[in-house]
This record gives C-alpha cells, structure tokens and sequence, in this order.
C-alpha cells in the first residue's frame, strides 16, 4: 500500500501546525467537542459499523486502488474517531494528518451517505473536523485566505466594492450594444428577483453576467443586482469551518433581498452556494427554511423555457453530456429539471453513469479545488473514477460536459485535461444564450432588409 | 408642503422622450418626480420633464436628500462624482458610490476611489488620507463626522498570516484608529458623534466591540451591529455566549433571557428601551422588547425594526408561511401580503404605514386597511404633523406618477 505523505507544501497546514502544542490542542479540542460535539457526532460515530459499503461510493477510494485509507469510514478511523476517543489529547502531527484527510480527501460529497445503512453523513463528520482544525488556525492556505476574503469584503475574490459595481456596468454596456435597450437593474427596489451570483462571474468570467442580462432581458423578467454586498450567493467559509463567518455571509445575502423588497432571489449556477443558501447558512443563523425564497438557475431556467418566455430558436447540434453537480442533485433534487432544460436545449443527449443523485463528484467540491495549487497533484490522483464515467460518455458520442456548477467547472477542466479527454464545458446558461431566440435579432435582419 | 386631500397627476415620464428610462426617484413631497434617461451614449437626469443642465456619460442611484435636493452619481470624462440638483461636486474620482445624507439631508457624503486609493468624500471634499479598501461607510446624524473600516495596513496576496495580525480599522474623520483587527464590521456614532463604535475581530476566533479603537475586555464567538444607548451612552450588542445569544451592554449581558438568535436591535429615541429581533427557539422569530418577547412567533423573519417616534411602539415586517405583513407591538395586520416596504410611524406614533404588495400592485395601507388608489409601483407613505393625512407617491400602471393625499 501506497504510503501518504503528510509534507503537503502548504503553509496554512505546514507553519500553522508547526505553532501548535499538545496542552493549546486537548484545550481547544475539549472545548469545541463540549460545547459543540452534540448528540449528532456521538451517533454517528458510535453507530457506524465498519461495514464498509460506503466505500464503493467513494471516488478517492476507487481511484486509490480500493485503497481503504480512502474509504469514509477510513476518514472517520483517521480522524474523528481517535480524536473523540482521546477526547482531544492528540499531537500536532496528528491534526496536520486530519486537516489533510478532512480538507483535501473528502469534497463533502454526500455521495457514501446514500450508501450507509443507517445513514452516516460523513460529509458532517469530516466538516466538524474542519471546524476543529480552524478552530486551531490549521485551514489550507489558498482556502483560509478565500474565507479572509469573505470576512472582509463579503465576496469570495476581493472584489471591491467598486469594481463590483464597475463590472456590472461594464457587462450592461457590452450587452446593450448586442440587445437594444437591455439593462442590468442594480439596486432597482421592489423588483421581482434579486439575482445572485459568486465573485469568481465579476472576477473572471464576466460574460456569464452579460448573458445572464440578455436572458431576463429576452424572457421580461423583472430583476436587480445588489449595489452592496450581498450580492455574491458563494461560502467558503462553510468549508473552513469558519461557520461565524458563514452566518454573516448568508445573513448579508439575505438581507440585501430583504432591504430590495424582492419576492425571491434566483441564484447562478453555482452548487455549494446553493447548500450555504439553502441548508447551512441560513440554518446556523436560526432560519429553518431561507428568509426569502431561493430559486436555483437549473429551476429558473425550468420556469422560463416551460412558460415559453424563452423560446429555443436552434438546438445545440454537438452531443453533449450533464454532470450532476452534487449540491444540486443530491443536495435538492435538481436533475430532473436539469434534464428537461438539456431536452429543450440539446439534439444529442449522451446519458452519464451513474447519474442523477448517483452521479461522481467532480473533485473540486466541497472546497477541495479551493485548497489550491499544493494539492492539486492530490485532487487529479483521484480523479480516475470521475475520468473513466467521463470518458465511457466520450465514446458513446458526447464531447461537451454541460455543469450548472463553477466548482465543477474548475475541477472537470482539470480532469480533461489531466486524462486527455479532449472534451469542452459549458454551463447551461451558455447553452441558453446560444441556442435562445433572440427577437432583437430578426428586427435588426428585417431593418437590413 | 401642499396636504390638502385629492389626487394629482404630476408627471408621465414616457411623454418626456424617447430615450431609455432607466430609474426613477420621487421627491420627499411627492411634488416631483426624477429620471435617468438614457440615449447615444450619454445619460440625462430629468425632472418632472426638466432635464439638468448638464448630461453625463453615465448618471444612476438618483436619491433625493431629505431636504429635497436631487442627488445622482454621474460620469464624465472617466471620472465619477455626486450632482447635487445638476451640479457636479468640483471633486471627481475614478468611482465614486454609496451617497448617505444627514438627518435633515443638509450633509450629504459618499465612497470614493482614486488612483487605487479608498476614502470618503463630504459634500465634495474628500479625506485627507486614503487607504487599501474602505467599506460601511456611515455619517452622523448632524453630518459633522464620517466613519467607515478601512484597510489601513497592506496585505500580500494570500498571506494568512499577516491577516491574522490585523490590517484592519475604523477610520474615523479619514484618521484611523491606532488599534488595527483582523476584521472590523458596521461602525456607528453615538448620538452626539463623540464617540464611534464597531464591531471587531481580535483573533481569527474571537468577536467583541470596540469603542474609539478600544475593544472590550470581554470576547465572544460571534457579535453583530452595536448602538449606542441615546439616554445613557453605553454600547449594547447582541453576541453569542456560551448560555446562547444575549443582548450584552458594555460587555455585561444586559438581559437575563438568552435566544437561539439576535440578530438587529434598535433603541427607543428617547433611549428608555431597547427591541431586538430575537428567535427563541430554531426557526421562530419574534421581537423581544427590553429581554420581553413578544407572544407571537413568526416561522421565516422579522426585519425592518423601528420604534415609532414618540417612542412608545415598537414594529417590523414580518414573514410568516410565505407572506409579509406587519406587526406593532405584538399585534399582526389582519391582511398579508406578497411584499411590504418598511414601517413608517405617524410623528406621533398613533398610526403606522406601509406599501404593500399583491400580485404587480402595490397599495398603501394604514394600520391594516387600504389608503388611497393602487398603483404599479408605490413609495413610501408620508404622514403629516398630526398624523391625519398620509402622502401617497405611486406610478399607474399606464406610467403615470400620481400624487395622492388622502385624510384618515
């Protein structure tokens, strides 16, 4: 068997670590696992059996070699588990091993959970191990600054205030000079939806913006972007464990839709996002269901094409496969409606297996893209079983992966790449803007007339 | 101010051009009603049919000012500045946003940006200093002073360990603190702006408040906005403890009840009590009036908290099984709604108001019944004096703005 190593390069593991003692971690460690360590962890821990079927659902597992170190209940066995049966008193090697395992091993996937017998969510158990290596300052560097980020401007990429707003109006101008008239409504009170999006669509891919606004332009939608913070739906903070922050977050988001009187707000396509919206954030603030609705861009686009307020004018030709991002099938149930957008949208549709709520994480969720460049060796070493359903899609005709998810994005670039698939990503939103019937278009072929 | 009942039309903005209406804005009196217009690359601000002088490359955030100035940050020439009633500040900046008045509106301030630096600018004048970043910009409520956290330290790209060192203050006047956080969050002044207060991050783990830059002895895990009591001085913030969340004042819990929640909290005017949105249990929202939850429980939010002005109400919105209504000291509107705007108090405190929405309409009720015609889009309502007449501001759905009193 492969031995791990736990020398990672990573200076928020590497330095951090070095800093900590055995008396400041059975202190921290005891603390949190009493006031924190409910009757949840005791159950799962206790309840779990060893039995191992979670293993088979575990793509780090199936592309280790079956390795069980790999498995979840091996993650469990690595680092909750002697951490609650020493009852904290563990050394600082120890907790380097355990930040490795739960940040950068584990995408908080939920997918052994289907698996378990009796119900183990080992995504939980590996976010409490989080939660006490932040509590001990040992977050992988690329992540904790993301989370710092977060702190500080309520956006997951620095992104000022300023050029927030700048970009929006930027985006605005480029699309009104496609679409006559279209506007993005920034601050516009009282609108139907506030729309959200994360800081990675100002920062890099401002395009997703512009056609975001000509979609709601075409399907006369009434909507507003916040001018303040807010505006950004994404959490990294949920996955350093940094859960005060997470609260903030969500309560900025919710807030901003609250003081802009909208019925709800609609989200971008992004997944882990929606499961800080929708599940944890809200949550750890003390509201059960979100304070305002939230609709996801899968069900928003559902409702548009189902009410003809987009019309499709031309399918996509090329074959195309959906990777079901784990936060939004598994986490909401979104797939169906995401295969019903793909019908509308698609000529060739190449079915991927699994698929649906069984479907393979990409590799990056769960913040695990996010730990940065020192473990992205790591995060393609298992990366086979997701390469393999991808590639099985490949030769049944498909060449473009369509994710309704950034993260997935970033991860399946990465993995097509790394096994040479030769295969392209699109979000559905670029699917929309593409194949949609734009009327704008045929006044300006009459006008040519 | 014209109160006599009736109903006016006072503007049709689609007659005024052919060019994009992008926003509008009515004035405190309702008498006028502001566009940005937008065509050929340059954006023109109109009012009741009148354009500004000058036309701008970029115009938005039209605001009027409580004292009924008109208010828009425009761009020309690459550089942003705030137009007061068509007049550009003499200062312009590579951004400027976020335009805050003074109580009576006779201060106005906003967020800028020059050359990479962040600072504030007051009536056109900008700080003397700049910083790395600059957020939750505030104004007193005379307008004397400006206050906003700054970045005051640079940070390299990623480097989390100088983060935890802090790089962050409350610049105060463009003078930050000495003392720097890891975070700073929502300063405020205390009533007569002596004294500011923020919430803070001393270490990556710990939240207090700090008051001009010197935080409490006591740390929590989490705290949110702080106000300053109006009758005595002292801080209050709700914070997490470890007996749950707690309204702390001075670092002492002010309350004896803990909840599973506080979130905003406000003070009476007159400083003799103090409202929080609280949730005493998962899921469960109510407003606690001096640590004394109201009876009512609300399953999806309470927002907007505000006591009336003589002191003696206390009310918000609230969400409850997906529809918004209000409630005033304990007690719900008999009606629901798809959306409300915020409560809005008699100058006596006796009636209270809100527009409301059901389906595109929106109305203006008066404790719980209608008050006037419904409209395509409404503003806030207005009383008068002695609270018998209430302004009502909306635009028909033929695009028509419309001036309504109507006595009560």
């Amino acid at each position: 068997m492969e031995q791990t190593s736990t020398q990672t390069g990573d200076q928020g593991l590497e330095k951090s670590v070095a800093r900590l003692t055995p008396d400041q971690i059975a202190k921290t460690l005891g603390e949190i696992l009493k006031s924190e360590g409910g009757a949840r962890l005791k159950a799962y821990v206790k309840t779990c059996m060893s039995c191992g079927l979670c293993a088979d659902a575990c793509h780090f597992y199936l592309s280790h070699e079956n390795d069980p170190r790999f498995s979840p209940a091996g993650k469990v066995k690595q680092t909750i588990a002697p951490l609650l049966k020493k009852k904290g008193a563990v050394d600082p090697e120890f907790i380097k091993r355990a930040a490795l395992v739960a940040f950068t091993q584990c995408n908080l996937c939920k997918r052994c959970v289907m698996y378990c017998p009796f119900g183990v969510d080992v995504a939980w158990l590996m976010l409490f191990v989080r939660r006490l290596c932040s509590r001990l300052g040992v977050v992988p560097q690329y992540i904790q600054d993301t989370a710092h980020s977060h702190s500080v401007t309520k956006n997951q990429m620095w992104v000022k205030e300023d050029e927030w707003i700048d970009t929006v109006f930027w985006q605005e101008e480029e699309a009104a000079e496609e679409v006559p008239g279209l506007t993005i409504p920034l601050e516009r009170e009282g609108a139907d939806i506030m729309y959200s999006v994360i800081a990675p669509e100002p920062k890099f891919r401002a395009q997703l913006i512009y056609q975001a606004a000509v979609m709601f332009h075409a399907a006369g939608v009434s909507w507003t972007m916040p001018a303040t913070p807010g505006w950004d739906n994404s959490d990294m903070a949920m996955y350093t464990g940094e859960n005060e922050i997470m609260g903030r977050l969500k309560r900025a988001h919710f807030e901003a839709a609250m003081r802009l009187r909208v019925k709800r707000i609609v989200m971008g396509e992004c997944g882990h996002a929606l499961r800080s919206v929708h599940d944890m954030g809200n949550r750890w603030l003390g509201w059960k269901t979100p304070p305002v609705p939230v609709t996801h861009a899968i069900e928003f686009y559902w409702e548009l094409l189902e009410s003809g307020k987009i019309r499709v004018a031309k399918k996509l030709k090329t074959p195309v496969t959906l990777h079901d991002p784990c936060n939004v099938a598994r986490g909401l149930g979104l797939h169906e409606k995401a295969r019903d957008v793909m019908a509308a949208l698609c000529e060739d549709f190449v079915e991927m297996h699994p698929n649906r709520e069984y479907n393979i994480c990409c590799g990056a969720g769960g913040g695990v893209i996010n730990c940065g460049p020192p473990h992205k060796a790591e995060r393609l070493a298992a990366s086979s079983a997701k390469a393999k359903q991808l590639f099985d899609a490949r030769t049944r005709g498909a060449r473009t992966i369509i994710a309704p998810c950034h993260n997935c994005h970033g991860g399946l670039e990465d993995i097509v790449e790394h096994h040479h698939l030769g295969m392209d990503l699109k979000f559905l939103g670029d699917v929309i803007y593409e194949c949609m019937e734009k009327p704008w278009k045929k006044d300006e072929e009459e006008q040519g007339r | 101010m014209d109160w006599e009942p009736g109903k006016k039309s006072v503007a049709e903005p689609s007659a005024w051009s052919q060019a994009l209406l992008v926003e509008l804005a009515v004035s405190p009196d309702g008498e006028r009603l502001a566009a940005v217009l937008r065509e050929e690359g340059s954006a023109r601000v109109v009012v009741n049919g009148e354009p500004w002088e000058t036309s701008f490359d970029k115009a938005w955030y039209l605001r009027f000012s409580p004292d009924g100035r008109l208010t828009a940050l425009v761009n020309a020439d690459m550089k942003w500045t705030v137009a007061v009633d068509g007049k550009p500040w003499e200062a312009a900046f590579g951004f400027a946003w976020n335009t805050l008045f003074s109580r009576a509106g006779d201060v106005m301030a906003a967020c800028v940006q020059d050359n990479g630096r962040y600072l504030a600018a007051v009536d056109g004048k900008p700080w003397k200093q700049g910083f790395f970043d600059l957020s939750d910009l505030v104004l007193s409520a005379e307008g004397g002073r400006t206050a906003a956290v700054v970045q005051a330290k640079a940070l390299a790209e990623g480097d989390v360990f100088a983060f935890d060192q802090g790089a962050f203050a409350v610049a105060v006047d463009g003078k930050p603190w000495d003392n720097t956080f890891v975070n700073c969050w929502t300063p405020v002044f205390s009533p007569d702006a002596s004294s500011v207060a923020a919430q803070v991050r001393t270490s990556p783990r710990e939240y207090t408040v700090a008051v001009d830059g010197k935080p409490w002895e006591q740390g929590f895990a989490c705290v949110w906005e702080p106000r300053f009591s109006p009758a005595d001085g002292s801080v209050t913030v709700p914070a997490r403890t470890p007996k749950g969340w707690a309204l702390v004042r001075d670092g002492r819990p002010l309350w004896d009840k803990t909840f599973a929640q506080v979130l905003s909290h406000e003070y009476s005017p007159d400083g003799s009590r103090v409202a929080a949105v609280v949730a005493p249990s998962f899921g469960k929202w109510t407003v606690a009036v001096d640590g004394r939850p109201w009876r009512a429980r609300f399953d999806q939010a309470v927002f907007d908290l505000c006591f009336s002005p003589d002191s003696g109400r206390v009310a918000a919105t609230v969400r409850h099984r997906g529809k918004w209504t209000l409630a005033c000291d304990g007690t719900t509107w008999d009606e629901s709604f798809d959306m409300v705007g915020p409560p809005v108090f008699s100058p006596d405190g006796s009636r209270l108001a809100a527009r409301v929405r059901r389906g595109d309409t929106w109305t203006v009720f008066v404790d719980g019944k209608p008050a006037g015609d419904a409209y395509a889009r409404a503003f806030d309502p207005v009383f008068n004096d002695d609270g018998v007449r209430v302004l009502v501001r909306g635009i028909s759905a033929r695009g028509l703005y419309f001036r309504q009193v109507v006595a009560l």
